[in-house]
């Protein structure tokens, strides 16, 4: 049943997108930019926590999870060391996406070419 | 001497500069098109053989000059000037093919207007005495203008409808003041005119005013009508701005639809790719290059051909700026209008 | 993004040419995002149980299993078929992480050929870049007002 509920949250989200690019003149990068911030401003609130146990992956693998993992990682590191956490804590839980997307990001680069 | 000016914007030629040769170099996707068989080569690999997309797109002009300077018959010291002119920043397709090339050569910039431009200035310079012969170039690549203009090639997005497709390829034409025709006669020069439109992905509907303001522009100044010619063909304005050209051109008192076309329209096969249709300077140059060109002898006796350009940047468009567009029309003719001017 | 003001006469043009553009076809876009994106997550889900039956928590297998779905976008990309999914499915294939490998690789690929340090390390993050720096300012932001009302 996880698949279901991944696939049913995952495409909503997704769609919600579609909706912003092709009745807005947002570009890509702004809607992006846009579910980035959402994401991280629910997690704040406590909801995208809920979207997690609803859909799984369907919420995480999102941009919008990406949002949750960079404020769920402050909301952590503030709970643990105080203050500072608000600056150590941003890439606490991102940092294994973000390392790998560069990494493998170069890799790539140097493997392939554009096709066009 | 002849008067050479003629109304407002627009200039005579009076000394009959004749399109001898030309020759067109295009991409697997134009190759694909209903143009397909008129053009003299199709090239697959959209790098030609290069490492890079600009370095590939300077091959194509070159390939369509050598090819043009082969069918006239003639030898690099009997051309005196060329133009020619493409979409990438500071020109480099055009400048590093002429760098290949011992011919004096002026390098110009009118994005898709360009080959029109070219035959405007060459046409002048043949007129003027300063050349007996000149060669007219235009090019452009795909690839080399997405990342330029939008986005890497290989990212995953979505074009709306309204968006066209950057026609690779290159058209070369040689003009000479001896030839047995078609001619150029007359040239309407246009002004930039900026409707308000800001959006990259729809520029259709940015050129097409300028285009209804060369062309109408052009008949005030003739007295010519629309029915003079046999065709009138604008060069990108594709499906979205060539319907938005035609009412413009009504509600300015003239009835082109049943002798109208573009090039835009003409090069792809409608598809989820090419969209509303093509553009780049490539576009009007190797559609009436390969098509039209040999229509002159058979079925047309005269046509107006006006390529359309926007100007724009994506410095501009980020900037919110609008986008300003240009189309110069030419009018090439069979026969020389005998004792009409 | 900035807009430029118009005239009066720019704005009829611009009101008239947009009511007759071509619309994208939305009901076929959402069903055709809707499927894309709903797939592309039910395979991150299959990755996300393989860790856990694996021995991670669900907390734990996070982290990798975007890593995984990470490269299966940067591969995607580097063999040319991201794009054409791209095409096919808008925003079901931007949204999801795969889509943020593919911002990220395309113009470094891209790029290569000015050179690795200022093609493809200056440029890898043109699009991704502003996701992150927004990303991690909103963050930071929640991180403040969290800290503000708790501690």
């Amino acid at each position: 049943m996880d698949f279901v509920y991944a696939f049913l949250l995952g495409g909503a989200i997704c769609a919600l997108g579609q909706i912003l690019l092709d009745l807005t003149p947002l570009t890509p990068a702004h809607v992006l930019v846009l579910f980035v911030c959402s994401g991280a401003v629910l997690s704040g609130l406590g909801i995208y926590e809920i979207l997690i146990d609803f859909g799984g992956a369907g919420a995480t693998i999102p941009l919008p999870g990406f949002g949750h993992t960079l404020a769920s990682g402050v909301i952590q590191e503030i709970e643990a060391n105080g203050f500072w956490g608000i600056f150590s804590g941003v890439l606490e839980n991102a940092s294994v996406g973000l390392v790998a997307a560069v990494v493998i990001g170069l890799v790539i680069s140097l493997l392939f070419n554009p096709k066009g | 001497m002849a008067e050479k000016r003629l109304g407002e914007d627009t200039v005579l030629f009076s000394s009959f500069p004749s399109i001898i040769a030309t020759a067109t170099t295009v991409g697997k996707k134009e190759g694909e098109g209903p143009c397909a068989k008129y053009f003299d080569k199709v090239v697959r690999d959209p790098l030609y053989g290069e490492g890079t997309w600009e370095k590939a797109e300077s091959k194509f002009l070159l390939e369509s000059v050598r090819k043009a300077l082969e069918k006239s018959r003639l030898t690099y010291d009997q051309i005196h000037f060329m133009f020619s002119g493409d979409l990438l920043n500071q020109i480099t397709a055009s400048n590093f093919a002429a760098r290949e090339l011992p011919i004096p050569f002026y390098g110009l910039f009118g994005a898709c207007s360009t080959f029109t431009e070219g035959l405007t200035l060459g046409g002048m310079a043949i007129d003027g005495g300063f050349a007996q012969r000149v060669l007219v170039g235009a090019s452009s690549h795909y690839q080399a203008a997405e990342r330029q203009y939008r986005y890497p090639t290989e990212l995953g997005i979505q074009k709306p409808p309204t968006a066209q497709r950057t026609v690779t390829g290159a058209a070369a034409v040689v003009l000479g003041k001896d030839g047995p025709g078609p001619f150029l006669t007359a040239a309407t020069i246009g002004r930039v005119i900026d409707m308000g439109i800001s959006d990259p992905m729809n520029m259709g509907s940015a050129m097409a005013p300028a285009a209804v303001h060369t062309i109408v522009q052009h008949f005030k100044d003739t007295g010519r009508n629309p029915d003079y010619y046999d065709m009138i063909i604008t060069g990108d304005l594709a499906s979205v701005g060539k319907v938005l050209a035609e009412d413009l051109m009504k509600k300015e008192g003239y009835d082109v639809s049943d002798r109208y076309t573009d090039c835009g329209v003409l090069i792809y096969k409608p598809d989820a790719d090419t969209l509303a249709g093509g553009s780049g300077c490539g576009c009007s140059a190797v559609v009436f290059s390969s098509y039209f060109y040999p229509l002159l002898q058979e079925e047309y006796r005269r046509l107006l051909l006006v390529s359309t350009g926007a100007l724009l940047s994506p410095t501009t468009y980020q900037q919110g700026e609008t986008i300003p567009a240009i189309a110069h029309a030419v009018a090439i003719e069979r026969n020389w209008p005998e004792g009409e001017w | 993004m900035v807009m430029a003001k118009l005239t009066r006469e720019q704005k009829a043009y611009k009101e008239w040419a947009d009511s007759r553009k071509p619309r994208p076809s939305l009901g076929r876009n959402i069903a055709v995002a809707f499927v894309v994106g709903g797939l592309i997550c039910a395979l991150g889900q299959g990755v996300l149980n393989y860790f856990i039956s694996i021995g991670m928590s669900a907390k734990e297998a996070g982290g990798p299993t975007s890593a995984v779905m990470i490269l299966l976008g940067a591969l995607l990309t580097g063999l040319g078929i991201y794009d054409r999914i791209g095409k096919f499915a808008g925003a079901g294939s931007i949204v999801p992480i795969t889509g943020f490998a593919n911002s990220i690789v395309a113009p470094a690929l891209e790029y290569k050929r000015e050179g690795y340090v200022m093609g493809v390390g200056a440029r890898m993050f043109q699009i991704a870049g502003p996701v992150l720096v927004y990303g991690m300012s909103t963050a930071w932001l929640v991180g403040l007002i969290h800290w503000l009302i708790h501690k």
